[in-house]
């Protein structure tokens, strides 16, 4: 097998330095409609238009179809590419349009507009593509690539039209960037400022006809639609910034296209625009596990962060009403874990967790076979909890009128984030009232259980 | 135009697929889910291609099976990523059926050699050639004859769905008009939700084979969408899409037939053009909506307003 590995390495290291004419071609041309899809796909995500995309992809395939028979009948060959892509442009376009006239002109709602659009245009397409098989002089047969790609017959030609197209989209795309932007976060602030909303949503529609139509050979028109979100939606798990999620996006789809159509270039049989396809959804899988800003393990984090914080302040409150109710000296009293376990309701093996956690943040000594002794810093934290829990019950007893005996719960939802501003502004309402919150300590407004 | 025995199976065929997806589709247009059966019916390619892979043979059992939940799987897996992933529900839809088909795609070209699976027949069908596909059926009256396999298992499928939404009816209104109401009774929403979504699934994947998935769809929102510009009752609305479904069968093999040879073609696809007919009763029937809208308006008093 020696002389099957040589030669696959062989091809590997080809295929790697873009060698070969063609893979040459291919790589650059998906790795810029993954650029492009990228940063088109960020708006549209946003602008929550997703699969509107899919629906324009659908409606180009009737314009293709039908710009193919129009040269055949005239005399061509019909296999003219530029012509064939401004059919697709034209069938995307009137797509759209259909699409927005069943929305505004009838009672049915989005999701059904582009399901009827996708699917009576692209049967529309079939029954043309029907005919078209049949016609005399000239084979119809290479418009099914456009189905699901193909990018074995690219030529330089086809290369420069598409590279060109992805550039103009992007250059588009760039240019709107700032009111395309204000669309996709505040559509009504920007109806409000004047902007021409409905233009602008034409824009983003146009653009993503104009990647489909850039995608159509590489990828397809079924799969097309995955070039548009996947990139995108990797992104967005990384990032919250508008800027650096177009970046990411434009840099994910671009890699995407190129790993993607060098992998299919190395593998037989291994169609380029589902291997790109595949790729970008592995990327996605990662960005959704492992992103730092929506990701799984990151949001994971933070809830258990949280919730260990609360846990934390619920023991230390507890702590801390128990020792007030004895009036018992705090640095040498010792906490009982039954006592707590009857306060929280916690199971005993919580309670270990809860204060082993609060040992290593030396808020209470090492914890006894009995209790626990809080710190110096544990009393101090425990204080500044129960003054945030009682100023905040007291608010609401004063202020929303919720009764004594409810009160406890709803402080609970929100004393864990009350920030030192928020506590301040509380001290200084309170102390106006004369509700006793000015004092360093309220008692307690309801009887402690 | 000559019209022969063949040509009847394949309008009863088309008529049963169309006539099962109106029916389930119906409640995927009320619950504005429409494009979770694009999705679905993409997503089962790869369910198609395994199974095809295990078994070496078409449309066994374990074929339908494999395929259906795939289709199922790609409803849990939107949910999923739009509840965890908090994802917009479009976009979750769209990067989980992108990824099966892909996968689809591969696994079929991988082992092209071995699988005589065309994708373009998923996409477009083959209803054409249903009727020489038959089994021999020994019929209480007629005696013995030869129905297309396609025949019977879409025929089962109608009358599944059929059952379903006469059993469930209830359940499933609720659920689509208010599905707060739904969960403070005790219905459980989610459980209507998957059970549709099966129904959905099965559905796709006994139509595929015959009229392929983009017909599918065609099926599954537009006889529902144009019904329900016609009426606000859901019996009524269930009824017509039903009726329009089968409507477009007929006409749509008869245009498929016919239209193209006036341009000096011979014929095309049946698929294809039941679908451009749905679109057809669409436009009349939003005419007509606008129509009798206008009309009203001009005809009410403003008193009575």
């Amino acid at each position: 097998m020696t002389g099957g590995e040589s030669e696959f390495s062989e091809i590997f290291v080809r295929v790697l330095l873009l060698r070969d004419y063609n893979t040459r071609l291919v790589v650059l041309s998906t790795a810029l409609l993954g650029i492009a899809g990228g940063v088109v796909g960020s708006f549209l995500l946003l602008r929550k238009r997703a699969l509107m995309g899919d629906a324009i992809a659908h409606a180009t395939f009737p314009g293709v179809v039908a710009a193919f028979m129009l040269l055949v009948l005239l005399g061509g060959d019909g296999r003219f590419l530029p012509w064939l892509l401004l059919g697709a442009l034209a069938g995307g376009a009137l797509g759209c349009v259909a699409v927005v006239w069943i929305r505004t002109a009838t009672r049915i709602k989005d999701d059904a507009a582009m399901g009827i659009v996708l699917s009576v245009f692209f049967g529309g397409g079939v029954a043309l593509f029907g005919m078209a098989q049949r016609m005399p002089g000239t084979s119809a047969a290479g418009l099914k690539s456009f189905l699901y790609g193909n990018t074995a017959a690219m030529v330089w030609g086809d290369f420069l039209l598409l590279a060109v197209s992805a550039v103009v989209v992007l250059v588009i795309a760039l240019f709107f960037f700032k009111e395309l932007r204000l669309l996709c976060f505040d559509e009504a602030f920007a109806r409000a400022q004047g902007w021409p909303v409905r233009f602008l949503d034409g824009i983003l529609l146009a653009l993503a006809a104009g990647i489909t139509v850039v995608g159509l050979q590489a990828v397809g028109i079924i799969l097309i639609i995955a070039m548009l979100i996947i990139p995108a939606a990797s992104a967005r798990q990384w990032t919250h910034r508008f800027g650096w999620m177009l970046i990411l996006a434009a840099a994910l789809g671009g890699a995407s296209g190129w790993v993607g159509s060098t992998v299919s270039a190395l593998l037989p049989k291994a169609p380029a625009g589902a291997v790109i396809v595949l790729t970008a959804a592995a990327i996605f899988l990662v960005s959704l596990l492992a992103g730092s800003d929506r990701g799984l393990a990151r949001r994971g984090w933070r809830a258990r962060k949280l919730a260990q914080r609360v846990e934390r302040q619920h023991l230390l409150r507890a702590a801390f009403e128990l020792l007030e109710e004895q009036n018992a000296d705090p640095r040498t009293t010792l906490v009982r874990w039954s006592d707590l376990a009857r306060r929280r309701s916690w199971t005993a093996h919580r309670l270990r967790r809860a204060a082993t956690r609060a040992y290593n943040d030396a808020l209470v000594n090492k914890p006894e076979a009995d209790g626990f002794q809080l710190s110096d810093r544990g009393w101090r934290e425990a204080t500044r909890v129960t003054r945030n829990h009682r100023l905040w019950e007291l608010y609401l007893i004063e202020r929303a009128d919720i009764a004594p005996s409810h009160v406890d719960r709803d402080a609970d939802t929100i004393e864990h984030v009350l920030g030192p501003d928020l506590v301040r502004e509380l001290e200084r309402v309170m102390a106006r009232q004369g509700g006793g919150g000015g004092a360093p300590l309220p008692p307690s407004p309801h009887p402690l259980s | 135009m000559e019209w022969y025995a063949f040509d009847t199976w394949i309008v009863l065929t088309g008529a049963l697929s169309a006539g099962a997806c109106a029916l389930v589709g119906s409640f995927l247009v009320l619950r504005r889910m429409s494009m979770m059966g694009d999705a679905i019916s993409h997503a089962v390619l790869p369910g198609l291609a395994v199974a095809f892979l295990i078994t070496g043979a078409r449309s066994s059992w374990v074929m339908f099976a494999g395929a259906a939940a795939i289709g199922l799987l790609t409803a849990v897996g939107t949910e999923w990523l739009h509840r965890k992933g908090r994802m917009d529900e479009g976009a979750s839809m769209g990067i989980v059926f992108t990824t099966f088909f892909a996968l689809g795609l591969v696994l079929i070209a991988r082992a092209a050699d071995r699988v005589d699976l065309d994708p373009e027949c998923v996409l477009y069908g083959a209803l054409e050639l249903t009727p020489l596909d038959t089994v021999a059926l020994a019929l209480p009256f007629f005696g013995e004859a030869d129905v297309p396999r396609a025949f019977l298992v879409l025929l089962a499928v109608f009358v599944l769905n059929l059952v379903a939404v006469a059993v469930f009816f209830k359940e499933l209104r609720l659920v689509c008009f208010d599905p707060a109401l739904a969960a403070t009774l005790g219905f459980g929403a989610k459980r209507v939700h998957y059970g549709l979504m099966t129904l959905v699934a099965v559905t796709t994947v006994a139509s595929f084979e015959a009229v392929g998935s983009i017909l599918v769809i065609a099926m599954l929102i537009v006889p529902a969408a144009t019904a329900r510009l016609l009426t606000d009752r859901l019996s009524t609305l269930l009824l017509l899409a039903v009726l329009l479904a089968f409507a477009a069968a007929a006409v749509g093999h008869f245009a498929a037939i016919t239209v193209p040879v006036w341009f000096g073609f011979a014929d095309t696809s049946t698929a294809g053009t039941m679908a451009f007919v749905t679109g057809l009763f669409f436009l009349g029937a939003a005419g007509y909506a606008s129509l009798r809208r206008r009309l009203q308006t001009r005809s009410t008093p403003i008193a009575t307003l």
